[in-house]
């Protein structure tokens, strides 16, 4: 199971699925409704390494992040 | 990198800094303060920061920053920060001026784009999004269907 979580203003508990890249991760999470609508805005991380690269392999423990656009300072 | 609940105490941490720094031979020493201002109705800004994130990018400007001779630091707050205190400061040693004014403005221009930190307006007590200001990060939408992006 990969672990997904929603860091800042998605207010929304984590999910595990069955991934076995960030392709299946994305899949997924563009058929969850309140989800879908963030995704072309969110930047992501597996176990905190930021990655654009969608073909990336998934295994069981990893931990994906979904980070909504920032505004720091 | 430095974390507090609420306002910084900019005075102790730039004094601190500076008597950090105070034998180390740098003829530079800029400082940056983001100070929250009155706009409308706003009350406080409130943060939230995902810090593993956070202190990965920090790394990278301490390795870059050092590969100049240079250091940079930077403190920031969580949660609510009332008007007219400040949220965010940063810094820049380093052996000469134009080394350090130059990495302040792209540190803090970076810090801006790629920080993993979230902004909320404070509106009668309630923590609205800032979500007019926030900037998607580097490789944003990623996970979007193709026509999406």
């Amino acid at each position: 199971m990969v672990k997904i979580e929603f860091l800042g203003p998605i207010s929304r508990e984590p999910l595990e699925i069955e991934a076995n890249s960030l392709e299946d991760i994305a899949k997924a999470l563009q058929e969850i409704n309140e989800i879908s609508g963030w995704l072309d805005k969110c930047a992501v991380a597996i176990n905190d390494n930021m990655t654009n690269d969608l073909s990336t392999k998934l295994k069981s423990g990893d931990r994906v992040s979904i980070l909504p656009p920032v505004c720091g300072g | 990198m430095e974390l507090y609940q609420g306002s910084l105490n900019v005075k102790e941490i730039f004094g601190r800094w500076l008597d950090e720094e105070s034998k180390s031979n740098y003829g530079a020493y800029i400082p940056f303060i983001g100070t929250v201002r009155a706009e409308e109705s706003i009350e406080a800004l409130s943060f939230d920061i995902y810090e593993p994130i956070l202190q990965h990018w920090f790394n990278g400007w301490v390795e870059k920053a050092k590969s100049k001779g240079a250091k940079v630091k930077m403190a920031h707050a969580i949660g609510d920060v009332p008007i007219h205190t400040s949220s965010y400061i940063s810094a820049v040693f380093s052996p000469k001026r134009r080394v350090a004014l130059e990495l302040i403005d792209e540190f803090v221009e970076d810090f801006k784009a790629n920080a993993p930190i979230w902004k909320y307006d404070i509106i009668d007590s309630k923590r609205v999004y800032a979500e007019d200001r926030s900037k998607p990060m580097s490789g944003s939408g990623i996970l979007a269907k193709r026509e999406d992006i």
